[in-house]
């Protein structure tokens, strides 16, 4: 008997929310705001459906309804991926440690 | 065009990839590098979609349009918010995930093809099912987040908007968000989806109005769960291993940080999501704590204090955030130390309007982060430091915390500022603080108030050390 995909599908996922799991409490408390950041630009990863959308049409049909949500959706997930890391890198820039000079 | 299969392992690849930057934040010196490994991972998801469609017609001009305003948006922003911002900036990256998610799901929904998933009105109902899930829980994160990003600009009222029969409304709601995602899967009618979005925007809406502006650490989290529960669905829909492991990473990520902030007021999740706090549970402690001597002192005081002093340990709250005192409070402790005076700071972990902000607020002020430290980290040391100086906190050092069973506060964990030698309280008056209830903390014997503007007051504290 097959296996259906689904299957594959929830066994990654059961996996990843235990890998999340372990992960996230090993993260420092004082880089709890860096992580909501980048776990905000990480889950715009989202814009690979919005791209499928968007290409959908041949050239006489770009612009239907499904492909217009597809545009509008990269342009949200883009702001979201280039805003969340750009700004966790600023914010990582800045934790430095004590200087041993003083 | 490349084939399906190796597309998979490009986004097993990136699903790696994301693995290792939540891990990079173990530690502040591997923070940067996993950074760059989630940046990596975006790009190989992306261009592994581009490659994988490989319909370079002219809606690929478009598409790299849209995603160029989006990147030139972000980035834009990224480099301009203010760090006080955080908190604001995090609540409305997290209300365009749920509307990308929305979208996404809307563009499946009316053109099922383009994702393999069947044809409009005869969806697969395993698909079906996922997208409606996906659909819901963005639509829910999308309003849900407006709200505490209204509620954190201060646009709207911090304070908790209750009204009678909320939450039979509320349970209404979300029963017949169920009923109606079941009808919709059975009749595969169009209008059904729309109410479904339609109702989830306005379930998102409800929720998130009762809980007032001190409880936005835990709704943030909550959301920040929400975003990653609703891309995993969309995940399952698009057959999306990257996406898949993306939304789980996130949605358990923003639940660890929901129950850490929870904890650290001592209050269920539910009791923080039911919202309401502080309105209802003004007990008698108002009435026969009213007139207490306290005694307050100026710069000087506080000055001379500190001049005297081996240690002082610094308690920030949201206070300082507010006046904007970071970098005053920096040109203090840089004074302070000059003088051979050992200086730590002392965050409780729900100090600010989200997890790890003072950390950040801190930081932006060069202050280095191996003089940071957590409650556990700290609090025995100030039955042995000289000077407690807090700034902007005020019900993470209430006392009453750990003798009165009867305050609503009962049991959070506190910051044990009191065991000082003395407690210099910077607070611009004795108003109570989110909780609504008197800081027993204010009339101690070692206390001394500093009615100031918090920035303003370590400014003239600096000047007279």
């Amino acid at each position: 008997m097959e296996i259906d995909p689904f299957i594959f599908r929830l066994s990654i996922f059961i996996l990843s929310i235990f890998i999340g799991y372990y992960v996230v409490w090993s993260v420092t408390p004082s880089l709890h705001t860096p992580l909501m950041s980048v776990t905000n630009a990480i889950s715009s990863v989202i814009i690979v459906g919005a791209i499928i959308a968007g290409l959908a049409g041949n050239s006489d049909t770009i612009f239907n309804a499904s492909s217009i949500f597809g545009f509008l959706a990269i342009s949200l997930a883009a702001i979201n991926i280039f805003g969340g890391f750009l700004v966790t890198q600023r914010m990582l820039a800045m934790y430095k440690k004590k200087k041993k000079d003083k | 065009m490349i084939s399906a299969n190796l597309s998979a392992i490009f986004y097993l690849i990136s699903g790696v990839l994301f693995i290792l930057a939540l891990r990079g934040l173990s530690s502040p010196e591997t923070s940067r590098q996993g950074n760059f490994f989630g940046i990596l991972g975006m790009i190989i998801a992306v261009t592994v979609t581009f490659l994988s469609i490989g319909n370079f017609s002219t809606g690929l001009a478009v598409v790299l349009i849209f995603l160029l305003i989006g990147g030139l948006i972000g980035a834009f922003i990224a480099y301009k918010i203010p760090m006080t911002a955080m908190p604001e900036l995090v609540a409305g990256f997290h209300s365009l995930v749920g509307l990308a998610a929305v979208f996404v799901a809307i563009a499946a929904f009316l053109n099922p093809e383009a994702f393999n998933l069947g044809s409009p009105g005869n969806i697969k109902l395993g698909s079906l099912i996922e997208m409606s899930i996906g659909a819901a829980v963005g639509a829910i994160t999308f309003s849900g987040s407006i709200i505490a990003f209204l509620k954190l600009q201060g646009i709207m009222s911090g304070s908790p908007i209750t009204f009678k029969g909320q939450h039979p409304l509320n349970a209404f709601i979300l029963i017949s968000i169920i009923i109606i995602t079941y009808l919709l899967c059975s009749t595969q009618s169009s209008s059904l989806f729309w109410i479904l979005l339609a109702i989830s925007f306005l379930i998102g809406f409800l929720l998130i109005i009762p809980i007032g502006g001190a409880d936005m650490p835990v709704v943030i989290s909550m959301l920040n769960s929400y975003s990653g529960w609703a891309a995993a669905g969309i995940g399952f829909t698009l057959e999306n291993t990257a996406l898949i492991i993306t939304g789980a990473l996130v949605g358990s990520s923003g639940a660890i940080l929901s129950y850490i902030m929870c904890k650290g007021m001592n209050r269920s999740f539910f009791n923080v999501i039911l919202g309401g706090f502080g309105a209802t549970e003004q007990s008698a402690s108002e009435q026969n704590k009213e007139q207490r001597p306290v005694k307050s002192g100026n710069a000087e005081d506080a000055a001379f204090l500190m001049k005297n002093a081996s240690s002082v340990i610094i308690v920030p709250g949201y206070g300082m955030a507010v006046a904007q005192a970071q970098h005053a409070l920096r040109e203090m402790v840089d004074t302070l130390k000059k003088n051979d005076i050992k200086v730590s700071y002392a965050i409780h972990p729900v100090a600010g309007r989200m997890p790890g902000h003072m950390n950040v607020l801190l930081a932006e002020a060069n202050v280095p982060y191996d003089e940071v430290f957590e409650l556990e980290e700290i609090n025995n040391d100030f039955a042995n430091a000289d000077v407690a100086f807090v700034i902007g906190a005020n019900d993470v050092t209430n006392p009453v915390a750990k003798t009165d069973p009867q305050s609503p506060i009962y049991g959070m964990p506190v910051l044990d500022v009191e065991k000082c030698k003395s407690v210099l309280f910077v607070k611009r008056s004795l108003s109570p603080g989110y909780a609504g209830i008197d800081n027993d903390l204010f009339y101690k014997e070692n206390t001394l108030m500093l009615f100031a503007d918090a920035k303003k007051m370590t400014e003239d504290i600096t000047k007279n050390l």
